[in-house]
């Protein structure tokens, strides 16, 4: 028997506009998002992965489509009827109120008794590391301060789903990353479901349990963080998520002939035919001329990053590649600008897209 | 501070009294000048046509709330001259709570316009500005008379067998003092509501606030430096109403304003015209303290 999930959206279509201008923000939709878990929306701006979370939210209406939360059908209710909060990308803090009160205001909403509602605004205050601050107004306060505030606020009710649009990109880098682990912890600690908003892979990677890959008003692939990276379906997720290198190649009986020769082995892949293969640039070898039976070719930029550094490669057909090497502990420089080298891949490191 | 640099100093200071000189000339004349001369009148002794003697006396003011009786010479109140203040007050301050309750919702109409249009809906506030009071006033007299437009077609659709009589009521002076005031409440709304962050809104329903309680926690107290600044500019100016009362409350429904201009005009007591508008200012004075500090306290909590 399977869980219910918190959230269930089911074949969720939305359309803005009409006639000529009708643009489809979301395309037949379709997702569960267990409870408890850190589940991340990524995708560029304008896949559609902010209107989904408005679905949920209830601030806009799907066109067509079920969205249930714990298995009640919420599709038509206005959002001060859902148990569900947003952490919104500009904050959206009320500016006549203090931190006190702006965290306060949901639970007074609510009619909640006045002890609770205190008892509740203390607790987020430490949750949050923001006790000396209650009194003050939210304009007095830093990015990341406000930052807290609307998490606070948003924590407060103790909704069912916590929601949050790209809640860290107006803060600086360093913020941002303390941000991150903070996020982390306050899931944990509550044990809230979050959906997340984000368009930078690297936040989506650390912070989710999983992750659902958007584009044009679909998903394309839902996954850990782990098979999003190591097995992407298709290029889109394959080269938004981290770096990659592609080849194309035939391929039959387990293995890829490249199209600018040589083979590489593809175990356990029983398709056949030209596909994109793609190839994770730490998981190239190179290794001097003349070893076995790798693919030839010549070094044309070496680039230092500190802990690896990128190597960029051509192949003898002219395809471009991307190796990265782990910086050696002995000091040795590694293959220099011009130099002759046979590229390997790590075993079961090639995957197979599907177009 | 070496010489030279206090030279300096002191022809910047000197500079600075000469430039605002113009000013001070026109508030000290066109100000302060008359309002002394009203303050010293209000306490100088009638003329037989009109003018003042010089001759200190208190007679005027004891006469704005209270007066003898003729024959038996007892004290009493001034009942006509109560009626006429409190007629004022009352009328004004519904003056006030109408162009809001009108104001608000076309405020915040224009305001939510795409930017383009809420330019054209300004330019369509500001009209009435364009043509004189006292034409404006006429007009409304047009709608609401007996034999008005007003009238004629409830008539005429059977919906009342003969006129109600709206022209020369209180009801009358209110809607003529609420149309010609509108636009100075939905101005400085407008302005309030524009720098409202409509994001605000979102917030408020998220953190399961129903409209009205969005409206009531949210809009009203982030915009209420807009509907002060929309009161008090409906409130002083209708509490000193002239034309308005005169035309469309027919001499009978008189208000501070108009009871003034009798004074000076066939009433012949200087005096006692004088004493009322100094009066006048005093309410006005004490209603914009007790207004401002009302609204002070319930939004700030240091």
């Amino acid at each position: 028997m399977t869980e219910t999930p918190a959230i269930d959206v089911r074949g969720a279509t939305k359309t803005f506009g009409q006639g000529e201008h009708l643009v489809t923000a979301l395309d037949q939709v379709s997702v569960e998002i267990r409870k408890g878990e850190f589940f991340t929306l990524l995708g560029p701006s304008g896949c559609g992965k902010t209107t989904l979370l408005r679905l949920i939210a209830g601030f806009e209406a799907p066109t067509s489509g079920t969205i249930l939360l714990n298995g009640k059908d919420i599709t038509g209710d206005p959002p001060n009827h859902r148990p569900v909060n947003t952490v919104f990308q500009s904050y959206a803090l009320f500016p006549h109120l203090t931190v006190a009160e702006n965290i306060s205001f949901g639970l007074e909403m609510l009619d909640k008794p006045k002890s609770e509602c205190r008892e509740t605004v203390e607790r987020m205050l430490a949750l949050v590391q923001l006790g000396a601050l209650a009194g003050r107004k939210t304009a007095q306060l830093s990015g990341g301060q406000q930052q807290r505030v609307a998490l606070a606020r948003a924590l407060a009710p103790q909704p069912q789903v916590l929601l949050l649009d790209e809640p860290l990109s107006a803060l600086d880098l360093k913020l941002r990353k303390e941000m991150q682990s903070e996020l982390k912890r306050l899931q944990t600690e509550t044990g809230i479901t979050f959906i997340f908003v984000t368009h930078d892979q690297e936040e989506a990677l650390t912070m989710s349990d999983r992750i659902a890959v958007m584009s044009a008003g679909k998903i394309l692939q839902i996954g850990a963080p782990r098979d999003i990276y190591a097995h992407p379906v298709n290029r889109f997720v394959a080269d938004f998520i981290g770096e990659t290198n592609f080849l194309t190649a035939e391929i039959a009986d387990g293995s890829a002939r490249l199209d600018g020769g040589g083979v590489l082995a593809v175990p356990g892949v029983s398709i056949r035919g030209r596909r994109t293969l793609a190839v994770r640039p730490e998981h190239l070898r190179l290794s001097a001329k003349g070893g076995n039976g790798g693919l030839a070719a010549t070094v044309t930029q070496t680039v230092y990053f500190g802990t690896d550094s990128h190597v960029h490669l051509r192949l003898d057909d002219g395809s471009e590649l991307v190796a990265r090497l782990q910086t050696d502990a002995g000091g040795a420089t590694g293959p220099q600008q011009g130099d002759r080298v046979s590229v390997s891949v790590a075993d079961g490191a090639v995957q197979v897209l599907d177009d | 501070m070496s010489g030279s640099e206090e030279r300096a100093r002191q022809a910047e200071v000197r500079t600075s009294w000469l430039l605002s000189t113009p000013a001070l000339v026109i508030l000290v004349v066109a100000a302060a000048g008359p309002l002394l001369i009203v303050l010293v009148y209000s306490f100088l002794t009638p003329g037989t046509y009109g003018n003042v003697v010089w001759q200190p006396s208190g007679k005027a003011w004891f006469n704005v709330f209270l007066q003898r009786d003729i024959f038996d010479d007892t004290l009493g109140w001034a009942d006509a001259h109560l009626t006429i203040v409190w007629r004022s007050i009352k009328l004004s301050t519904l003056t006030t709570i109408i162009t809001f309750v009108v104001g608000f919702p076309t405020a915040w109409f224009i305001a939510t316009q795409p930017p383009a249009r809420r330019a054209m809906w300004l330019f369509l506030i500001t009209i009435p500005f364009w043509t004189n009071l006292l034409i404006r006033t006429f007009a409304i007299n047009e709608v609401i008379r007996n034999e008005g437009i007003l009238n004629s077609s409830l008539v005429g659709l059977g919906l009342i067998d003969r006129p109600i009589q709206i022209l020369y009521t209180d009801t009358a002076v209110l809607i003529g003092m609420a149309y010609v005031y509108l636009p100075l409440m939905v101005l400085p709304l407008f302005a309030a509501i524009d720098r409202f962050d409509m994001r605000l809104l979102e917030a408020g329903y998220d953190l399961y606030a129903s409209r009205w309680k969005v409206l009531r926690r949210i809009i009203l107290p982030i915009v209420k430096p807009g509907i002060v600044a929309g009161s008090i500019l409906v409130f002083v100016p209708s509490l000193g109403a002239y034309v308005t009362p005169r035309v469309l409350g027919g001499g009978k429904n008189m208000m501070i304003g108009n009871f003034i201009e009798l004074q000076f005009g066939q009433g012949r007591n200087w005096p006692l015209g004088s004493a009322l508008a100094i009066l006048l200012l005093l309410v006005v004075m004490v209603a914009l303290l007790i207004y401002v500090r009302a609204a002070n306290r319930e939004g700030g909590h240091g």
